[in-house]
């Protein structure tokens, strides 16, 4: 099955400037309960967003109007803790397609990658400068080049390159699937496990 | 022949194909699966019009929503319930072993998998659940996975995954009185903070840690992921092998002594090369507990909080957030802090040797008044094994009730939710914001030292209690 092409993404960014976000706040556990991957957008940061009474919490970014856009910029170590695919499904259904963080847990990442959201690691001094400049100027523009695994902020044209792995690269850039591939290896895995006993 | 980690050995044997620039192609020998992480994984199959691979390979429980007290009657959220006769309805269409709800050999998915024997030395094992890690403690690599990742290993028993590197930690001395295996993952984990293992597959090893018993290794392993780890494992001896022949439901399945030889093979050769190695001295290790919102923020229990002078300029605003939401300030103490919930449970502290040492403590002693204890078993077996060994009713002339298996409290997906403002110590591993119940306020610490203030209304060191 075939997903999202990525290539190029330019777009306003939002901040959210803690370290240490973790997938219980991403989306809490109480939403965890459905057998679908759509709809979670609604919970995401659920109780960073609404209060107890439901009511949307003027501080935080989410619900600021001055930022919106597809790159949500994080402060370091962003989504350790919980497996839960639900916490990148939630983040994907919202709205962003890309995750800057300094630092990302393991398991946050691969999902992310498994999900066509595109997880870019950027260094920590870059990070605290471009989390400053968009509390500054909401607007910035930030430009994010896959082929050339670059990300560029706009107005200032400074630019970082970023990692990713090339297998991982060009199934987002191809919008091609994990498990077609893995399922077109089914003869190979057979004869696998036969030598394993 | 180079010499190789215990690691290296498990991986390597199960690569079907390596992806140039790219990941492994990883055979899995063992997938445990529960409600919560995959009825998505599920309707992809059907959307590709495929059947599961392998199924005799996945074992399937429902753990995380499921509530704790009349197990019998009908889950009353309806999510809830929908979620656990979906996991079922998937298991009869696939031909999966399903331990359901009030199966007999229900329970929290990585108490049953080692209790039952499907976990062994030398196997890959994953789970849709981070605390796969668990399984480690047998030789094995063992981690959690995402829903598109329980769907390939589905599909395919395989999955994509670059090989993460090599970190061993050392564990020498011996344990105090009143220090257990918690504490020195707790401890472990304060040193290297939240994302300080992350990118590696810890090997745990020395004195400390080989002299520990199955239950006590599966809780230092459990916790790995805290500190970002990929996974924890420590090398299988005789206490691993005596652990599994003993156990009834394999007891008579295999023939142990050539299995026995090959595991043999299972550790880190001499020389072999680690990414990272750190050392940690297990005699000045106390009972621990943390003040913060991630298991990182650990304390020795009669320490202070940090103050803003320990912490570096940057994290600052992190650190008060967290405090705040605790409720708690800088540099103060917690010995003595009013506690209202206590939680024993969970797959880091749910089993028989962990309802033993509260109930060791308990013992001849009263709840305090005021405190509310959710004392959750992590399986079936470990309820039928704590009537038998007569804990309950211990635990009942002291005041506490056992409860039905579960995850329960750990993550509050069923009723026991802590209410919000309260402060839980709670066994399990995961003290993040809202983790036990939106607006709770979660103090992680081992058995003890939840047994301790369970009878003492307040935070108190467990080792004032023993003698
Ligand atoms: S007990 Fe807690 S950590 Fe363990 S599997 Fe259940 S929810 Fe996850």
């Amino acid at each position: 099955m075939s997903k999202d092409k990525f290539t190029i993404l330019e777009s306003t960014c939002v901040p959210l400037p803690l370290e240490n976000v973790d997938t219980d706040q991403i989306i809490p556990a109480r939403f965890l309960s459905a057998t679908s991957r759509e709809g979670f957008g609604d919970n995401l940061f659920r109780d960073w967003r609404y209060d107890h009474n439901g009511n949307p919490n003027r501080d935080f970014n989410l619900n600021n109007p001055r930022y919106t856009g597809k790159v949500l910029v994080a402060g370091k170590n962003f989504g350790s803790g919980s497996s839960r695919e639900h916490a990148v499904w939630a983040i994907y259904d919202y709205g962003f397609r890309a995750v800057v963080s300094s630092f990302f847990a393991d398991i946050f990442r691969n999902n992310c990658l498994n999900n066509g959201l595109l997880p870019i690691v950027v260094p920590d001094k870059f990070l605290k400068d471009l989390l400053s400049l968009i509390e500054r100027k909401p607007g910035t523009e930030v430009r994010i080049d896959l082929e050339n695994q670059l990300f560029t902020i706009l107005p200032t044209a400074r630019s970082v390159s970023f990692d990713i792995n090339s297998y991982k690269k060009e199934c987002l850039m191809k919008g091609l699937d994990d498990i077609d591939y893995l399922l077109s290896l089914r003869n190979e895995i057979v004869s696998f496990e036969a030598l394993k006993k | 022949m180079e010499p190789k980690t215990l690691f290296d050995k498990i991986w390597d044997s199960h690569v079907v194909r390596s992806i140039e620039y790219g990941p492994d192609v990883l055979f899995i020998d063992q997938h445990y699966i529960h409600e919560v992480t995959s009825p998505q994984a599920f309707n992809g199959l059907k959307e590709r019009g495929i059947q599961v691979f392998r199924p005799e390979r996945t074992l399937a429980t429902a753990d995380h929503n499921i509530p704790t007290i009349n197990q019998h009657l009908p889950i009353s959220d309806e999510l809830s319930r929908k979620q656990v006769e979906k996991l079922a309805e998937n298991c009869r269409t696939h031909g999966i072993e399903l331990f359901g709800l009030n199966h007999p050999k229900n329970g929290i998915v990585h108490v049953i998998g080692p209790e039952l024997g499907y976990t062994r030395p030398g196997m890959t094992i994953v789970c849709g659940d981070s605390h796969t890690s668990t399984h480690g403690a047998f030789g094995a690599i063992a981690f959690g996975i995402g829903t598109s990742e329980v769907e390939m290993v589905l599909a395919t028993q395989c999955i994509l995954q670059p090989k993460p590197k090599k970190m061993r930690i050392k564990v020498n001395g011996t344990l105090q009185k009143g220090v257990t295996a918690k504490d020195v993952i707790m401890y472990i984990i304060s040193q290297l903070s939240t994302g300080g293992a992350t990118g590696y597959f810890v090997e745990y090893s020395g004195t400390a840690i080989t002299s520990m018993s199955m239950e006590a290794r599966m809780t230092v392993c459990n916790m790995s992921i805290e500190m970002g780890a990929r996974g924890g494992l420590i090398a299988p001896d005789e206490v691993t092998y005596r652990y599994l022949k003993a156990l009834p439901e394999i007891a008579e399945t295999f023939d142990w002594a050539p299995l026995i030889l090959n595991w043999r093979e299972l550790n880190s050769d001499p020389g072999a090369v680690f990414d990272r190695e750190l050392e940690f001295n297990a005699d000045h290790i106390k009972p621990m507990i943390t003040f913060g919102t991630n298991p990182g923020m650990g304390i020795a229990i009669d320490d202070a909080i940090p103050t803003l002078d320990d912490i570096d300029g940057e994290r600052s605003t992190s650190f008060m957030k967290s405090l705040d939401y605790m409720g708690f300030v800088p540099g103060m103490k917690l010995l003595g802090h009013p506690v209202g919930y206590v939680f024993l449970g969970s797959c880091t502290n749910g089993r028989i040797q962990d309802l033993r040492a509260f109930a060791q403590l308990v013992r001849g002693r009263k709840k305090a008044p005021g405190v509310t204890a959710l004392i959750v078993p992590g399986s079936k077996l470990v309820e039928q094994q704590a009537i038998k060994e007569g804990l309950v009713e211990i635990l009942e002339k002291a005041g506490f009730e056992l409860r039905q298996p579960g995850c329960s409290s750990c993550l509050a997906m069923n009723e026991d939710k802590i209410p919000a403002g309260q402060y839980a110590v709670s066994t399990s591993n995961r003290n993040f914001e809202g983790r036990q119940g939106p607006g709770a306020r979660t103090l992680l610490a081992s058995p003890l030292t939840a047994a301790a203030a369970a009878v003492t209304g307040v935070i108190t060191d467990p080792r004032e209690l023993i003698d």
